[in-house]
């Protein structure tokens, strides 16, 4: 209220500004970083310590399925970085289209995961099945680190692509454009992050030999 | 100017009703939603230290049982850390003097600060259902080491979520907080014009950022465990309990600082006001907040000399805890410079600014005792462990929040406390603080192990005074308390600056209106605590003297 007799930087938290909102949500993927940075060392120490039954146990991934999914994911981080540039070249249409692309492609990818857990459900490995507790220790901390990290990658996977949506509505009702396109940036970068962490996951679980 | 800002309505006058209050995007009602909720949640865990004081006033049982009293630490010390000691400065004066003290309308993201304070709530609302259900809340000590947090069946999951969702408050902050500083300080201020308590609160940011998903990551894991059984921590699975401890540290030792340095903000904005005096060593105070939080990062090993650690890892986790000394020491030099020679009105604030410096020195010194590797392994798990640390986070930390409490008070509610009931409540709490803990350290050398509800009979007088400390500290406590929420409703009217600051939350009125200022604040030249007639050197004083 009574605007006018107030001191009010132009880039109040009140008002719109774009290099603040980006600047937070880079200080937020740190950490991101860090939550998985946390799992990772878990991983490390335990792959350290159980070499040959973490090589035993990443037999059982199918490397297909998980190359394709790494495609998948890296064409979406494509796709949405096209969204912005159309978006920031006035192109509304293409812009939302590539945005709908991303998400597809983001649940193509939760299709892919759940053919894969499922095929490891049905064979009794995640934990507490009875398969599971037959495997020697180091194998059990193997499944378990799979399920865990990409299961919170999934996790993310879905957030970010209820963010993407959130931002098509925003395109769509005008709140979001070719001047103010940094919620869709924003999303952008989140989106990035979510390929980057599955970057990783990829050689960590199916590659290394 | 002065019609305009007499019809501005204040901060409290702008809006009416409940839910103006609890769905506010205003960094000052935010900040004192925080002070009602931590507030609330203090009282009670102090209510607790109280009981477990009163149970060790005798050998043997005199109130509560073994597992009760396993419980009831556990309790206090979840709550002491993740409700009151963790968001207690940054949340409630960040939210409130930061916008002010960079003078400018509001955080960054105020609808994200909203969020922080509901996540909070929820943590808070978590931690307190463990009390209703199952075998009632975990008895395992607010460090949730394994594997006994992965087999005890109290409801260590649930108080683990509580500390998860409590974390996720506190990132958000600290990240409202960075792009505030980056962002939003007014025209002509750059980072070194900015108040001492903003450079604290930015280097506090930083490690709340950056430390606390590790914590998050690790407690999820501790559910996942507990959930599925898997051997990740509890050695009779083939976990490794060792590998829980450094995860646990690597954001708990930051913690400390978490807690520090907001509370040595605050006694860089206090000291300066009440010597009208400039702060000596502006630069090293700065940026030795930065310094410490930096290398706070590497020293979580000094938790764990005991619990099997390699020859030099112990040794260079022994040797970065004594760096971290540095940095402490060079703000308490430049603290004590900066009341040398000036005028000091000795006023509430200022005791317990003072108090912090003679309490967190203490604390700082013990710490050094047990950052020595082979002193630990005599006093590590004893008594003096617990004093050590309430010394820096009840001592320091608290101590620092009273005295922001204290400072702002006037500039939050337009009122001034009762003065001599806030000195008895100050006497009262630093006499009783002091004859609480430091009995503490003694009995701790003797060997008094920490984390029971018996002792052996020889402890016996220096847990009685401990006792007794805790009934004059508590006194006081409650008179602080009876004095100030009193003084809110009744206090006498004080006029905007009673303290005669300078810095920028000073120069709107108190309380402020919605968006704080009315104009452009105007920057003291020189510097945030440049005062215009104060004494800068030796020589101009002696040549005042003489004339
Ligand atoms: C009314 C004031 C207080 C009293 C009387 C008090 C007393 C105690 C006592 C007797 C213990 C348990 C010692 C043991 O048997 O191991 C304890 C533990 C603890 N206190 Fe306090 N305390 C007070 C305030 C605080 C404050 C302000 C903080 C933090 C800011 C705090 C943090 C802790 C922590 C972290 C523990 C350790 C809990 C554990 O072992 O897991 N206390 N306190
Ligand atoms: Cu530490």
């Amino acid at each position: 209220m009574s605007q006018e007799h107030a001191f009010v930087l132009p880039n109040s938290g009140h008002n719109f500004d774009a290099k603040s909102s980006k600047m937070g949500m880079w200080l937020f993927l740190y950490t991101e970083l860090l939550l998985f940075g946390g799992l990772f060392l878990v991983y490390m120490i335990y792959r350290y310590l159980n070499q040959d039954a973490f090589l035993l146990a990443s037999f059982e991934l199918n490397v297909w399925m998980g190359a394709t999914n790494t495609i998948v994911l890296l064409t979406s981080s494509m796709t949405i970085a096209m969204a912005i540039t159309a978006l920031q070249k006035g192109n509304k249409k293409l812009s939302i289209t590539l945005s709908w692309v991303t998400i597809a492609a983001a649940i193509v990818f939760l299709v892919i995961k759940y053919f894969e857990w499922g095929a490891k459900f049905e064979h009794g490995y995640f934990p507490g099945m009875d398969h599971y507790n037959e495997l020697p220790h180091g194998e059990r901390l193997y499944f378990y680190l799979y399920f865990f990290m990409t299961g919170l990658h999934a996790v993310h996977v879905i957030v970010g692509a209820v963010f993407i949506l959130f931002v098509i509505r925003g395109i769509q009702k005008g709140k979001v454009t070719k001047d103010r396109y940094s919620l869709l940036e924003n999303s952008g970068l989140y989106w990035h992050l979510v390929d980057l962490i599955w970057i990783y996951l990829f050689p960590l679980f199916y590659l290394i030999h | 100017m002065t019609v305009a800002a007499l019809s501005q309505p204040n901060f409290f006058q702008a809006k009416k009703g409940i839910a103006s209050w609890l769905f506010t995007l205003d960094h000052k009602r935010i900040g004192l939603l925080y002070l009602y909720s931590i507030g609330f949640f203090f009282i009670v865990a102090a209510g607790l230290g109280v009981l477990m004081r009163l149970e060790l006033l005798n050998p043997g049982r005199d109130l509560i049982d073994a597992q009760t009293y396993n419980q009831v630490f556990t309790l206090h010390g979840v709550i002491m850390i993740f409700l009151f000691i963790i968001p207690s400065i940054p949340a409630v004066f960040g939210n409130f003097a930061l916008p002010l003290l960079l003078g400018t309308d509001d955080v960054a993201f105020p609808k994200l600060n909203l969020i922080s304070w509901w996540l909070y709530v929820i943590g808070a609302l978590f931690a307190l259902f463990t009390l209703f259900y199952g075998d009632g809340p975990a008895d395992t000590g607010w460090t949730f080491y394994a594997p006994y947090s992965v087999r005890t069946g109290t409801n260590v999951s649930m108080t683990v979520m509580a500390a998860f969702v409590l974390g996720f408050s506190s990132i958000l902050t600290g990240l409202n907080f960075i792009v505030t500083i980056h962002r939003l300080k007014t025209p002509g201020m750059g980072f070194n014009q900015m108040p001492l308590f903003a450079w604290s609160l930015y280097a506090t940011a930083w490690i709340q950022l950056l430390a606390t998903p590790i914590i998050g990551i690790t407690l999820l894991m501790i559910v996942a465990e507990r959930v599925l059984g898997i051997g990740l921590f509890d050695p009779s699975i083939g976990g490794d309990p060792i590998l829980y401890q450094h995860l646990f540290w690597i954001y708990s030792h930051p913690a400390v600082y978490i807690m520090a340095l907001p509370a040595m903000g605050i006694v860089s904005e206090v000291i300066p006001t009440f010597a009208q005096r400039t702060i000596f060593g502006y630069k090293a105070i700065a940026y030795s907040s930065m310094a410490i939080a930096f290398v706070g990062y590497f020293v979580w090993g000094h938790h764990m000399f005991t619990s099997g650690m390699s020859g030099p890892a112990g040794f260079i986790f022994s040797i970065l805890t004594f760096f971290v000394a540095i940095p402490t020491a060079v703000k308490v030099f430049n603290w004590v410079a900066t009341l040398y020679k000036g005028s000091i009105s000795i006023e509430v604030p200022l005791l317990f600014a003072l108090a912090f410096i003679f309490n967190f020195s203490i604390g700082g010194l013990t710490g050094l005792v047990l950052g020595a590797l082979a002193t630990d392994v005599h006093v590590h798990d004893t008594h003096f462990v617990v004093a050590h640390f309430h010394y820096v986070m009840f001592g320091g930390a608290g101590f620092a929040f009273f005295g922001a409490l204290h400072y702002w008070f006037p500039k939050i509610w337009g009122k001034m406390y009762n003065k001599a009931m806030a000195n008895l409540a100050f006497i009262l709490l630093f006499i009783g603080f002091n004859l609480t803990y430091f009995p503490m350290l003694i009995v701790g050398i003797m060997g008094m192990p920490r984390r029971y509800y018996d002792y052996l009979p020889e402890f016996h007088e220096m847990n009685m005074l401990s006792t007794f400390g805790s009934w004059i500290m508590i006194t006081g406590l409650i008179i602080m308390i009876i004095n100030l929420v009193v003084s809110k409703q009744r206090g006498a009217k004080v006029s905007g600056n009673p303290w005669n600051g300078i810095t920028l939350d000073w120069q709107t009125s108190s309380p402020p209106p919605l968006h704080n200022f009315d104009k452009m604040p105007v920057l003291p030249e020189g510097g945030p605590y440049n005062y215009p007639d104060a004494i800068s050197t030796h020589e101009e004083k002696e040549k005042k003297d003489d004339e």
